[in-house]
């Protein structure tokens, strides 16, 4: 390992000399390599009191100099250009330059190294999340699971970490757009249902390298498993509360089978039926049902009222005769005139009356007066409830 | 000085660069996920990391391997489990009732060697497989009622186009793992009737249900009107003729004498009358 590594930064560095833009490359003649140190080489000859040289100790005895403008920048970059002595010729005289190195040397060694710093620090320190757990493969081949935190391996092209979060469930709802999904029922009727199927990730391994596409197959097998589980169970049951609960429990227990059989690596945390209404098609009609419950309850319960009220009436009708029974038993004859009385009393104090001596007289009847009220004089039936008081 | 050395060992550097790139075409990577027929002048040599059960990952034959350069050829094989799918088929049933079927197969190559030549690529024989899949499974649900094909009796049909479907793939080099109906739905033409089964199904239901609700109504009063009859016919028949002297009363208070209905009748009293005994004087 050790040996390709030295040979790729090898590689590299060669290649970065060759092609370095910021010169010092293969064709400059040696002298050119050591000209930075002087800046003499990206001077003109002839304009020696140029802009001042940082590297020449001040004070010497060269002529008034003046500072630096931005065109003495640009007349040097020309001045090199014209006589074609350093930058790298063409290639590079629009690149900006790096200051060259006190020593002498470019800079490509510097950066290669740093690459490849960068390469083996990123492909063998490897953070994990809380979530996560990444499978290490050497060549390919299956090494170690490594789990949360820090952990080293060998660098990119020999060992290689692919992360996946474990812990974290995942859920899929079925369908997943708002369509309707239409499943047969054991007694041959149609239910529009929708759910939802959480799972994680039991084991990293097999999850990886079991199944073409695990999360496919979890969602194949969600829907294979709800179809044949629903298919056992009548309509009533699936719309009502009644079978739900074993609903969800079949189908989490014969996904979580076929996916053992598997060997899928997955764990089905659980299985909700988020919708399960009849068709829409159909769906007046199990209003109406609902409607005649309703009604059908409401009936019942009007019935149940009137009877209460049957039942008090009567009630208190046999505690009042019992009552008054009572007291007449105690003296009967008394009690029996003075209700006649009191009764007759009320009667004819609120109507008209007339007293005729029946012999030799003939009466005169005001029929007409007397039809305009209907006056029914039969006592009213016995127990009639309305009829008392 | 990189010149001086290609000056200097311009062979040495040229064969060391050719040992380099026969190092690397020999060298090969095979994933965990992937089986590899080697392939020697046109005639499978041999196989790596071949599918066999209960091997721990990190054991199996993945990672890297040798071939001969330009003389071996590899072929890649899927080494997971992989799935064909079987779109919408209308089934007959033998009671004559048509069913959608949607189905899926797993299968996992377990022949590399003859995978490769009857079919050729891990694409391929899922090609191959469709068609087989779906001929099986008619075959297989057509032998079937339609309500066995809705209820559990349906493992035992799929347990049989397992079978079938099994030995086939074997031609292959496949291993079908499992064969399941994702959906068993009625056709376009039957939901229709479905519908409207459904709709009549709770029409009726209503209707029941309305019918019931007033049939208990008419029970809970029938059970009433009993039960006050029951208690009044107790208390009155301690005494039946001072019963019908005292409803007698309460009757007529209740008929004549209505205190916001004054004068509404006339009543023509005899002297003989027995409220008018005193009146008399005798």
């Amino acid at each position: 390992m050790r040996t390709l590594g030295t040979s790729i930064t090898r590689g590299i560095l060669a290649m970065a000399g060759r092609k370095s833009p910021w010169g010092g490359g293969k064709d400059e003649p040696s002298g050119a390599d050591g000209a930075g140190s002087g800046g003499g080489g990206d001077e003109p000859p002839g304009k020696s009191e140029g802009p001042r040289n940082p590297w020449l100790p001040p004070g010497g005895s060269t002529p008034p100099r003046r500072s630096a403008n931005i065109e003495d920048l640009f007349r040097t970059k020309d001045g090199a250009k014209r006589t074609g002595g350093g930058g790298g010729g063409g290639f590079g005289g629009g690149f900006p330059r790096i200051p060259q190195r006190p020593d002498g040397k470019s800079w490509a060694s510097i950066a290669a190294g740093a690459l490849v710093v960068v390469w083996l620090f990123s492909s063998t320190v490897h953070m994990l999340g809380p979530k996560d757990q990444g499978i290490v493969t050497t060549f390919g081949s299956y090494s170690h699971t490594v789990g949360a935190g820090v952990s080293l391996t060998l660098p990119w092209p020999i060992q290689n970490v692919d992360v996946t979060d474990v812990t974290s469930i995942r859920r899929d709802t079925i369908p997943d757009s708002d369509v309707e999904k239409l499943m047969l029922t054991s007694d041959k009727n149609l239910v529009d249902l929708s759910y939802l199927v959480r799972w994680n990730i039991k084991d990293l391994e097999l999850f990886k390298f079991r199944l073409d596409d695990p999360e496919n197959t979890v969602k194949e097998v969600a829907e294979a498993a709800m179809r044949a589980t629903v298919a056992e169970v009548p309509l009533n049951d699936v719309i009502g509360g009644a079978g739900r609960g074993k609903i969800e429990q079949n189908v989490r227990a014969r996904m979580q089978a076929v996916l053992d059989a598997y060997k899928a690596g997955v764990l089905i945390q659980g299985v909700e039926l988020k919708k399960t209404d009849p068709p829409a098609k159909v769906v007046t009609a199990f209003q109406n049902v609902n409607v005649a419950q309703q009604q059908a309850e409401r009936d019942q319960s009007q019935a149940r009222a009137w009877a209460g009220q049957v039942m008090a009436i009567a009630q208190g009708e046999a505690t009042a005769f019992d009552k008054v029974y009572a007291q007449y038993k105690l003296a009967p004859e008394v009690t029996r005139r003075r209700l006649y009385y009191e009764t007759m009393e009320r009667v004819l104090r609120n109507n008209d009356k007339v007293v005729v001596e029946a012999n030799g007289v003939t009466p005169y009847l005001p029929l007409s007066e007397i039809r305009r009220r209907p006056a029914p004089v039969e006592a009213a039936p016995a127990a009639t409830p309305t009829g008392a008081q | 000085m990189l010149r001086d050395i290609w000056d200097t060992h311009r062979v040495a550097v040229l064969a060391v660069g050719a040992a380099l790139l026969a190092a690397l075409s020999s060298v090969v990577v095979v994933p965990e996920t992937e089986q590899a027929v080697v392939i020697r002048l046109g005639e499978p040599n041999r196989v790596i990391n071949r599918f066999r059960p209960n091997t721990e990952f990190g054991e199996t034959g993945a990672g890297l391997t040798w071939r001969i350069p330009f003389m071996e050829r590899m072929v890649r094989i899927d080494r997971r489990i992989l799935s064909v799918d079987m779109q919408s088929q209308e089934v007959l049933s033998t009671d004559q009732l048509r069913l959608q079927v949607d189905a899926y197969a797993r299968y996992r190559i377990i022949d590399p060697v003859r995978m490769v030549r009857t079919a050729g690529t891990t694409e391929r024989v899922g090609e191959q497989l469709q068609p087989i899949f779906t001929s099986v499974l008619r075959q297989e649900l057509g032998k079937r009622t339609f309500q066995s094909l809705l209820n559990a009796d349906r493992g035992a049909a799929m347990v049989q186009i397992r079978q079938n479907l099994d030995q086939q793939a074997r031609e292959y080099g496949a291993q079908v793992i499992d064969v399941r109906i994702k959906r068993a739905d009625l056709p376009e033409g039957a939901l229709e009737s479905t519908f409207a089964r459904m709709q009549a199904a709770r029409e009726q239901e209503a209707t029941t249900i309305r019918a019931e609700g007033q049939k208990n109504a008419q029970i809970i009063r029938a059970e009433a009107e009993a039960q006050a009859a029951k208690i009044y016919a107790e208390a009155f028949n301690k005494d039946a003729n001072f019963y019908d002297f005292y409803r007698a009363m309460k009757s007529y208070d209740a008929t004549f004498a209505d205190p916001e209905n004054k004068s509404a009748s006339t009543l023509i009293l005899s002297p003989n009358n027995d409220y008018l005994r005193q009146f008399r004087g005798k």
